[in-house]
């Protein structure tokens, strides 16, 4: 860095050419408001110079890719290694049509999978229960027992795919039938790669399928971690998300405050059960949102990276390196897709995809430009891969690493989201941890008054969407949107009947039962739950012993 | 009806998680003056004409963005005629394609408010069709 007599002139001349250049201008082009700030909100100022990083350390705060504290990357070289995976979250309708769709994302270049499932899949209903009428198969595919599942990933070996899962409260039940699906494939679990999302805390704060209490969910959770270190070394065992968390309002800094908060929260409850944090901090992983701050994006991912590092290795006191680096996931905003002149869209999309690239994301999904209004077309996702694309092949940014480290900008929004992520996060632990302030309200109301402040901002027309405040035209209603089956809710129900007559009921019943009595007990929930799959249990009934045993999470509602 | 403040009912019936919207809309009408009960998530609509009846409400604020609309917005319709309750009003927001507009219109919802749209608005048609 500079040293002092560099740093004093700097800090003259600035107020020199403030005072004769900058005032000058001022009185001819005033500027256009008094107060610019980002897209979060946070004061921007006119100009950052050294001055904004005096005192600052380069091998202390960024130091190299690949080593503590990773500000500027977990790997030494990045993308002139291998570029980030392209994961397009996808799936609708039956098993049998989201097959379909993943083959036609890998024959386009999508590198890994990314499965989304419908809401009583993801709250532990089956096609044929009450509450699941009017959802099946509507945001994500239909499954109801190892039989959809089979058909789901019918032709891709799961040996050469990685495979993302966006499963949470009933995580355990869909890895079981993935691990089953591989069996049947000749796979072992060790040799299977890919993610679940497995993270409850942000379902209680934010997303809302949940099924249990915390207490019960943090154990399968951790049920999780145990198994998978013994069984699937290269399989990430959560998402630890911050995405969600984004799209219900949060500002960027709340975005990686809550979402380390709720990481520290998961570690503490593996240590407490007798797990070592070197044994399964390696396997954790995030999921962030790249919203449309370019900047003040890029600078986000490298703060929560440097912040997630040192948590680790100050709090947890970790030795393996692996435990330090927080890896991650990126999707774009959903939150920021308009309605109208959907087009648009593809434009938001690019730049919120460049801030993840530029922040050194290791998987990628971009939205298309018709999600506002319904679930994607196929023509409206290969804009969005290709979006990805030309990012990966023409945009020339993935030829150097971090390639934004250095800017007076980049580094002090940097420095000022870990600055202020750190304090929200002391602030938790005073309320007793995140659960605490979950069943308090504190997490949710903050979020809440950003996302009114938001909404507010663009109804006074302080912030600016293109399209929807700003440049309005009139437009016809948008063609060819995605309508999902109307039969798939009819389809599942008679399947599933038929899979009740077809199937073992008699060990069926059994391996429910002693799922119900290890369920009593601290034992490791995986293997039975496993046995039950197997024997074409469905996800319901699983999901009915663990609710009869751990019974059922009620939010705490709060305007 | 001078100084009796128009009730509504904000209700996320279904599965669906997503309440942001629903949670913003909430407190631009109590900001407006309104008063405000909201229900939380994973309403079914029994729950929510049950609750429209025993709060007394001017107003049902329906909010879906999982595609549901199509089966429950009906679904809730029925029953609030089958109570003899039809004279609340009901509207509905989310993602809800354009084309499944007239079918909704159809079954008595009274307005339709997708994204992007400004809470003033709302605000706006719920006054002028609470009379």
């Amino acid at each position: 860095m500079l040293d002092k007599e560099e740093m004093k002139k700097i800090k003259q001349l600035k107020k020199e050419w403030e005072n004769n250049v900058v005032q000058k201008t001022l009185e001819r082009f005033p500027e256009r408001k008094n107060k610019l700030v980002t897209g979060s909100g946070k004061e921007v100022e006119r100009l950052y110079t050294p001055v904004n990083l005096e005192g600052s350390d380069y091998n202390k705060e960024l130091n190299f890719p690949g080593q503590y504290p990773y500000t500027r990357g977990v790997q030494p070289t990045m993308y002139r290694g291998r570029f980030w995976t392209m994961r397009q979250y996808a799936g609708f309708g039956t098993a049998e049509e989201s097959n379909k769709r993943y083959k036609y994302l890998l024959d386009q270049g999508q590198t890994g999978l990314s499965v989304a499932f419908d809401l009583p899949t993801q709250i532990g209903y089956d096609s044929d229960h009450t509450m699941s009428l009017g959802e099946v198969g509507k945001v994500g595919v239909a499954i109801d027992s190892l039989k959809d599942m089979e058909m789901l990933f019918n032709g891709i070996p799961l040996d050469k795919v990685s495979t993302s899962m966006t499963i949470n409260a009933p995580a355990t039940v869909l890895l079981a039938m993935y691990i089953a699906v591989a069996e049947k494939q000749g796979i072992s679990p060790d040799k299977l790669k890919g993610t679940i999302q497995n993270d409850i805390l942000k379902e209680y704060i934010a997303r809302g399928t949940y099924i249990f209490p915390p207490a019960p969910s943090m154990r399968l959770i951790t049920n999780i971690f145990e198994f998978c270190f013994k069984e699937m070394p290269l399989w990430n065992t959560i998402s630890i998300s911050g995405y969600h968390i984004r799209e219900a309002g949060a500002t960027a800094v709340q975005e990686v405050a809550f979402t380390l908060a709720d990481g520290i929260a998961y570690v503490d409850a593996a240590i407490k059960i007798g797990l070592k944090v070197d044994d399964f901090a390696p396997r954790l992983s995030f999921f962030f949102n790249a919203h449309n701050d370019l900047l003040e994006e890029v600078a986000k991912f490298r703060a929560a990276r440097r912040l997630w590092a040192k948590i680790m290795k100050e709090r947890f006191g970790v030795k393996n390196e692996k435990s330090l680096m927080l890896r991650f996931h990126t999707q774009t905003a959903g939150c920021t897709l308009t309605a109208q002149q959907a087009d648009n869209n593809i434009a938001r999309v690019t730049i919120q995809a460049l801030a993840a690239v530029l922040g050194g994301t290791q998987s990628l999904h971009t939205n298309s430009r018709d999600e506002a209004l319904a679930l994607p077309a196929e023509d409206s996702v290969r804009i969005a891969l290709r979006t990805q694309q030309v990012l990966a092949y023409e945009s020339g940014v993935t030829e150097t690493v971090d390639p934004l480290a250095g800017s007076y900008y980049v580094e002090t929004l940097t420095n000022e989201i870990e600055k202020q992520a750190l304090e929200y996060i002391e602030r938790i632990d005073k309320l007793g941890g995140v659960t605490q302030a979950i069943e308090k309200g504190f997490i949710q109301q903050e979020i809440q008054n950003s996302a009114y402040q938001y909404q507010k901002d663009i109804e006074e027309g302080k912030r600016i969407v293109v399209g929807v405040n700003k440049f309005k035209i009139n437009e016809g209603s948008p063609k060819g949107l995605l309508k999902v089956n109307p039969e798939v809710g009819r389809k599942q129900i008679e399947e599933l009947k038929k899979l009740k007559e077809e199937r073992d009921n008699y060990k069926v019943k059994e391996n429910l039962k002693l799922l119900e009595k290890a369920a009593k007990t601290d034992a490791n929930l995986m293997p039975l739950i496993l046995d039950c799959v197997k024997s074409y249990a469905t996800l319901g009934e699983i999901c009915d012993v663990l609710r009869s045993v751990f019974g059922e999470y009620k939010e705490s509602v709060k305007l | 009806m001078e100084g009796k403040k128009i009730r509504v009912l904000i209700a996320k019936p279904g599965l669906d998680g997503h309440d942001r919207g629903a949670k913003v809309v909430a407190r631009a009408l109590r900001d407006a003056g309104m008063e405000v009960i909201y229900t939380g998530l994973r309403q079914t609509p029994e729950q929510i004409v049950e609750t429209a009846i025993q709060e007394d409400v001017d107003v049902i604020g329906l909010s879906i963005l999982s595609g549901a609309h199509t089966h429950l917005f009906p679904k809730i319709m029925e029953l609030l005629k089958e109570n003899n309750i039809e004279d609340i009003v009901v509207i509905g927001g989310g993602v809800i394609p354009e084309e499944d507009i007239p079918e909704l219109r159809k079954v008595g919802i009274a307005g339709i408010f997708t994204p992007g749209t400004d809470t003033h608005d709302i605000i706006k048609f719920i006054r002028e069709k609470v009379k």
